[in-house]
């Protein structure tokens, strides 16, 4: 165990090591979170809510959405994929340790770095300079804590299952770019989900993409309320207990049919 | 002669290369289909809540967003540089490029092409004809010459920026995420600037000047006369900007001492 809270703080150090990236990265965040405020400025015009939001609301909702982000997103799947294309994979997997679970630990070490380093600094810019509303409501905060971390666990495992998908295909890039895009969209990064129409509303809700991202903004925003939290939790604690299924059972194919490209 | 030979040489090499995994060349451009399908999405989705964005109707911001396209995937084709830091600083690759007798800059744009994104120059024309037809816009002669060069200046302005971030790498040698992040950045320049307030429209103006991708040229096509100054800027400010980046980036050579190995 303490192994994999090593893994974590050498990530961590990793990251720190690194540090025109956390103030370009504050700086770069700061303007696409301003570039949507505006953008979702002019879609309200003169309206007072969309689908229950209100227009702070909506432009809170964007920019914990993308602070979020900054948590739960990691590069693990690529980082798999070239380890297995290279072939290092094969001497990780007669480590005394779980490969998966290191990686696992490497996307976290990296993703509490840029809460602290990144989304802290960058909402408290954010926040002194456009009229967003924070919630001074503690249990909200708890439960978004919560929220955020599932968004993690489900996030890293569709990751996983990404990046072990290269032992099957031997060459992925395009698959890694596709779920990238296909989780901006359906995780609700980019608008929330209430906003599509109905029936791809009812197509998603059958999918793990809105654990990553509907469900801790819209808690946050206080767009769900008494029941709905807890709603959307379980459908979170849901994802990621099922998503370990097919994680195992690949893992366990890929073992046997390793073939190692080059190294 | 001898450079255009040489780009030759390299894409019909790319070619043999991606065929050999063809079917991650198949997802791969299914994944560019649907990057274009999620921002086609965005703006069906916006405009089911809405009418007017500042005064410009959805089919208006499709078609700006179809001629966004068209250089951007030029742009994508040709100057996949976002992992130069990382590729060929961080990892010492640089040294190998500069032994070679052609432009540093050169040998990088061939060895990282992609070509299979000038799939998008298909969709975003295609994404115009519709919105043009459904606006009712005139079509005329010089049409296809002034759409050529307004493309070909936002593809200058695209490449320009990320050249002189790249840059940047040969003064600092440490890792940097700037250029993944800046694409997101690039979106802005789809929207109507108006809709910004001054400080973002001048940025997206002068400083990374993404409006002269999308609104911009766009408001041309769309008979929007209040822009066409901007509008005819857009090759001069292609040319500027490309002329910047190659400046900073011999600059930048002539400082490069090799960081890896």
């Amino acid at each position: 165990m303490s192994m994999y809270v090593e893994m974590i703080r050498i990530r961590f150090l990793m990251m720190l090591a690194y540090r025109t990236n956390y103030y370009s990265g504050i700086l770069i965040y700061s303007i696409n979170i301003g570039a949507y405020y505006f953008l979702w400025q002019a879609i309200y015009g003169a309206q007072d809510s969309i689908q229950g939001l209100s227009v702070t609301q909506m432009t809170t909702y964007i920019a914990v959405a993308w602070m979020a982000r900054a948590f739960y997103f990691n590069n693990i799947d690529r980082e798999i994929s070239q380890e297995i294309q290279e072939g290092k994979v094969a001497v990780e997997m007669i480590r005394p340790y779980s490969y998966l679970g290191v990686k696992t630990m490497q996307g976290l070490g990296e993703g509490i770095f840029r809460l602290l380093f990144f989304s802290v600094p960058g909402m408290v810019v954010i926040w002194l300079v456009l009229p967003l509303e924070f919630t001074s409501n503690v249990s909200t905060w708890l439960l978004f804590a919560l929220s955020l971390l599932f968004a993690f666990i489900v996030n890293t495992q569709l990751n996983l299952i990404t990046g072990i998908l290269t032992f099957f295909l031997l060459y992925n890039t395009g698959l890694i770019r596709a779920k990238r895009v296909v989780i901006d969209l359906f995780s609700g990064l980019l608008l929330p989900i209430s906003f599509y129409p109905l029936w791809a509303q009812q197509v998603m809700a059958f999918l793990p993409f809105q654990s990553i991202s509907y469900i801790p903004s819209m808690i946050f925003t206080e767009g769900f309320e008494g029941s709905e939290i807890y709603v959307a939790l379980a459908t979170q604690l849901f994802w990621s207990i099922l998503l370990f299924i097919p994680i195992q059972l690949m893992w366990m194919l890929a073992k046997k049919r390793l073939i190692v490209q080059g190294g | 002669m001898f450079y255009i030979s040489i780009f030759f040489r390299y894409a019909s090499q790319y070619m043999k290369t991606r065929m050999s995994y063809r079917s991650d060349l198949v997802v791969e451009i299914v994944s560019d289909l649907l990057f274009q399908a999620v921002n086609l999405i965005f703006i069906l989705v916006v405009f089911s809540h809405t009418n007017l964005l500042a005064g410009w109707s959805r089919e208006e911001i499709i078609f700006i967003y179809g001629f966004f396209l068209v250089p951007y995937a030029i742009f994508s084709s040709f100057f996949n540089i976002w992992d130069f830091n990382e590729r060929y600083i961080v990892k010492g690759e640089m040294d190998r490029v500069l032994t070679r007798p052609i432009h540093s800059l050169f040998q990088i744009i061939i060895e990282r092409m992609e070509l299979e994104s000038l799939f998008g120059v298909i969709t975003g024309v295609a994404i115009m004809f519709y919105a043009g037809s459904q606006l009712g816009l005139p079509f005329m002669w010089y049409h296809p010459f002034v759409f050529l060069l307004m493309v070909s200046g936002g593809a200058l302005i695209y490449a320009g920026i990320f050249i002189s971030l790249a840059s940047i790498s040969f003064w600092s040698d440490s890792k940097t995420d700037i250029l993944p992040m800046m694409y997101n950045i690039g979106n802005y320049g789809r929207y109507p600037v108006d809709i910004y307030n001054q400080v973002i429209r001048f940025v997206l103006t002068w400083i990374l000047p993404f409006a002269f991708v999308g609104v911009y040229p766009a408001a041309f096509f769309l008979q929007r006369s209040e822009w066409y100054t901007y509008a005819f800027l857009t090759p001069v400010m292609g040319i500027i900007f490309l002329s910047i980046a190659i400046l900073l980036w011999n600059e930048g050579v002539k400082r490069y001492r090799g960081a890896g190995n």
